[in-house]
């Protein structure tokens, strides 16, 4: 569904303001603004904010946020709805991030476009509850059992926690796949100011729509389009190995072959018009150092990048916006005069682990666990050690 | 002249039949009777999503009734019914699975949508087994059996859902039988009819992992049991509970007016909706 | 400039520190508020930290503040010696003692009888923290003063906004009058 009347109600009444918002508020508001009409959830330290503000508003923009009996069926809740045509979105953290990996299997295999909201804790398992980290890198990629692919977004500010959102919507219906918005516990909860535009700046792509039912599972289609319930169509919806049609195969090897292949390539063959990276290269470009963050770690790192600039250091910096799929071409291009990277992250080193795969510049992991972010000095410290 | 047609065929996947249910077991009744009772109300199956999850008698929508489909995690398929309902109410949303699906693993989800009333009908095929993993105790399987879990024997009672699922606080709720036939597609059709969360246990056969382990090697060795043990439930009200010990409780166990889980959501929209609009003009 | 408000639950701590925030924001600066969430919150000790800058933020937690305003002894006790030297201390004297040892070098103190006066002039001990925040702005000059009453207009619950902003007043004037 588009923006219908009752949205653009509320967003014309909303927005075109500068607001003073924790990130978790913003996502939520991000998500009124994408369209979203359907909320499920389940309270969880540091992303209730974000179901309490949906709770709140996404009724007067005429959608509906229901708090189920746990995560699990808060990411079935969400999928059962995609399938109605809504934009439908659920919001966890690590421990409820863990529970919902069956269904994000499902929904990948299902290529049911909605949307799961992160906002990571420390872990593993209860750990820090009310803590930032960012432990859950490698989870959002491989978290699902079996083969496939994701898309997830790391926004680092409140104003990005309300723009991130929506793309991941839009990422959603365009290549039919859940998508992940990975916040931290640390831009989750901070405020700051927000804009949020006025309904004329609001743009949204909506959903391909197949014409026949045997082809909403593939095809002649990379991203076939969908078939809502409710059209006569008699769409059939499983989470087990089929068809183009839907109907299950499960022991046709090639069935299976062509699939998952062709699942995990729609986002594998976009990757360069899903991933975006933010660069702050040296101006002289004589750099040999370089710093790669995302998220709220990519604060302080930035910090430090133009801390130690300002001591006569020649310094590069790298954000991933994107950080499923990896940004493989542009960390390779960003990488290719440096003879260190590092990398600051709420974590032991998770993403190091990914850059390493594509430079030949020593990786460096910049750690940091505890629930405390990174300071600007430490990092500094850092970089000035290794210039 | 081509042969005639049976009048159900416009209600299952033609081209997917026969379908592969093992001899005897009670799948195909339900799936007859639940076609029987969509026709009979005169359902129009476009206007139906059938939700189901992992085991045998998920196979009774998926693939066999043609309608709107969703083909779920074991486990979930009422969670996932919830997101289809809340968002198009309009629909029939009709959940059919198993004992292992809706009491066992996702047993949390049932007693919760019956808490809500949500518009749903749960109809639970119970054959007291993990049949399609190969024959492993389920929550509803009586004790003292042996399964390849329980190879010496079961030592937990059996779960009576039914029962459960009138405490949780659900519209209507009956317990039938693949012997009840036709009681059985009668609830199943008011069930539907009726708005607010219905659930229907039925009692079914699975000779090829279950019979084997306890003697009952035939479907019709399993009926005639069915229709020995069970008990209306207005005879059995009378009776105390060990003489009800071995007895099927058949019949329906409830039927109240509660509030609609997605009609006071809508309401609540409706008001919200109001509010905000009363907001601006306020502004204006 | 980086503040950290600390003290008990219901004196308007975390509010207080939303208020500067929020105002920095309307002047158009770049501002952080964060505070204690969850589990941590509870029991009854309470902060909110605000950091505001002309600049980007790139320290989103820091270990050294400029300013604190200490609500309860134990707030001052814990969080005096993360005072950068030079900083300022602003508390309510009839609830804090204070204590040399504690302090880091050269810091400017001041202590009001906020809560006293909030109670004695409003009727209402809450409102002590509008005193403080009138107080510490015209002290600091942390923000605006028209900022800093459109944001106490608009976060405070409706109804009260003349007596909050009537209390803020009160810290101007008390700040004016050089009482420390």
């Amino acid at each position: 569904m588009a923006l219908d009347e009752n949205k653009r109600q509320y967003i014309s009444q909303r927005g075109g303001k500068t607001y003073f918002m924790l990130g978790d508020e913003a996502c939520a508001y991000g998500a009124i603004y994408a369209g979203c009409d359907f909320f499920a959830g389940y309270p969880i330290t540091p992303a209730s904010e974000v179901a309490e503000l949906i709770a709140e508003e996404l009724p007067k923009a005429g959608g509906i946020c229901i708090q189920m009996e746990d995560e699990l069926a808060s990411m079935a809740a969400i999928i059962g709805a995609a399938w109605t045509g809504a934009r439908s979105m659920t919001a966890t953290s690590g421990p409820g991030f863990s529970l919902m990996q069956e269904n994000i299997g499902y929904g990948i295999m299902t290529e049911t476009p909605c949307v799961i909201v992160n906002v990571q804790r420390s872990g593993p398992s209860t750990g820090q509850a009310t803590k930032p980290a960012q432990g859950d890198v490698l989870q959002a990629r491989w978290g699902t059992h079996g083969d496939h692919n994701i898309i997830a977004l790391a926004p680092n500010s409140a104003q990005e926690c309300f723009d991130l959102v929506q793309e991941c919507f839009e990422l959603a219906d365009t290549y039919r796949t859940p998508v992940i918005l990975l916040m931290d516990g640390e831009v989750g909860h901070i405020r700051e100011s927000v804009v949020m535009p006025e309904l004329s700046a609001v743009k949204h792509t909506s959903r391909k729509i197949a014409e026949r039912t045997e082809d909403v599972f593939g095809g002649q289609e990379l991203i076939p389009g969908m078939i809502h319930y409710g059209e006569g169509m008699n769409v059939h919806v499983t989470g087990s190995t089929h068809l183009a049609s839907g109907m299950r195969d499960v022991t046709t090897p090639h069935v299976h072959d062509e699939l998952i292949k062709r699942i995990y390539s729609k986002i594998d063959s976009n990757r360069e018009n899903i991933v975006r990276v933010e660069t702050d290269l040296n101006p002289d470009g004589k750099a040999r150092v370089g710093v790669i963050s995302y998220g709220a770690s990519a604060r302080p790192a930035r910090g430090a990048v133009k801390l130690a600039r300002a001591k006569g250091k020649n310094v590069d910096f790298l954000r991933l916006i994107t950080i499923w799929p990896f940004a493989k071409k542009q960390v390779a291009e960003f990488s290719k005069e440096l003879d260190i990277i590092l990398v600051p992250e709420m974590n032991l080193g998770q993403m190091s682990r990914e850059i390493e795969r594509f430079v030949d510049s020593d990786v460096v992991t910049v750690p940091r666990i505890g629930g405390v972010p990174h300071s600007v000095d430490e990092i500094y410290r850092v970089i000035m050690g290794v210039v | 002249m081509s042969e005639p047609r049976h009048r159900l065929m416009d209600f299952v996947r033609e081209e997917i039949m026969p379908h592969r249910f093992c001899s005897g077991c009670g799948c195909g009744t339900v799936l007859n009777a639940f076609t029987n009772a969509v026709e009979g109300i005169g359902l129009d199956s476009a206007k139906m999503v059938c939700v189901s999850g992992i085991g045998c008698s998920s196979w009774i929508p998926s693939p066999y009734f043609k309608s709107d489909t969703l083909h779920t995690t074991h486990g979930r398929p009422i969670a996932f019914a919830t997101g289809v309902k809340v968002m198009r109410p309009d629909l029939t949303v009709v959940v059919i699975a198993g004992d292992g699906d809706v009491a066992g693993i996702g047993g949390n989800h049932l007693i919760h949508a019956a808490r809500r009333n949500i518009d749903l009908s749960v109809f639970m095929v119970n054959n007291m087994i993990y049949g399609m993993t190969g024959g492993q105790v389920a929550p509803t399987t009586p004790a003292g059996v042996k399964t390849t879990t329980t190879p010496h024997r079961n030592v937990e009672p059996a779960f009576k859902v039914a029962d459960l699922v009138v405490a949780a606080g659900a519209s209507y709720v009956a317990r039938w039988t693949t012997y009840h036939v036709f009681p059985l597609l009668e609830s199943m059709q008011n069930a539907m009819s009726r708005k607010g969360f219905s659930f229907i246990e039925i009692m079914s056969q699975c000779p090829e992992n279950y019979g084997r382990r306890i003697g009952l090697r035939t479907g019709i060795d399993f009926l005639r049991q069915f229709k020995e043990k069970a008990i209306r439930v207005d005879k059995a009200r009378g009776m105390t509970e060990e003489e009800l010990e071995d007895r099927i409780v058949i019949g329906k166990l409830c039927d109240v007016e509660r509030p609609e889980y997605v009609t006071e959501l809508q309401k609540v929209t409706a008001e919200q909706v109001d509010l905000l609009r009363a907001e601006k003009e306020k502004v204006d | 400039m980086i503040i950290r408000f600390a003290g008990f639950g219901g004196q308007g701590i975390v509010v207080s520190s939303y208020i500067v925030g929020k105002s920095a924001v309307l002047d158009g600066k770049k501002a952080i508020q964060n505070q204690a969430y969850g589990s941590e919150s509870r029991g009854g000790e309470c902060r909110g930290d605000v950091i505001i800058a002309d600049e980007e933020i790139y320290e989103l937690e820091p270990t050294y503040y400029d300013v604190l305003i200490a609500m309860t002894q134990p707030a001052y006790e814990a969080f005096v010696p993360l005072l950068k030297p030079g900083g300022t201390l602003i508390l309510d004297k009839d609830l804090v003692v204070t204590d040399k040892k504690l302090e880091p070098k050269r810091i400017k103190k001041y202590a009001i009888s906020a809560t006293d006066i909030a109670f004695k002039t409003f009727g209402r001990k809450i409102v002590a923290n509008m005193i403080i925040l009138g107080y510490m702005n015209t002290l600091l000059g942390a923000v605006s003063e028209g900022a800093l009453e459109k944001a106490i207009s608009e976060s405070v619950p409706r109804g009260t906004e003349k007596m909050n902003l009537e209390a803020m007043r009160e810290g101007i004037k008390l700040a004016g009058e050089g009482v420390k």
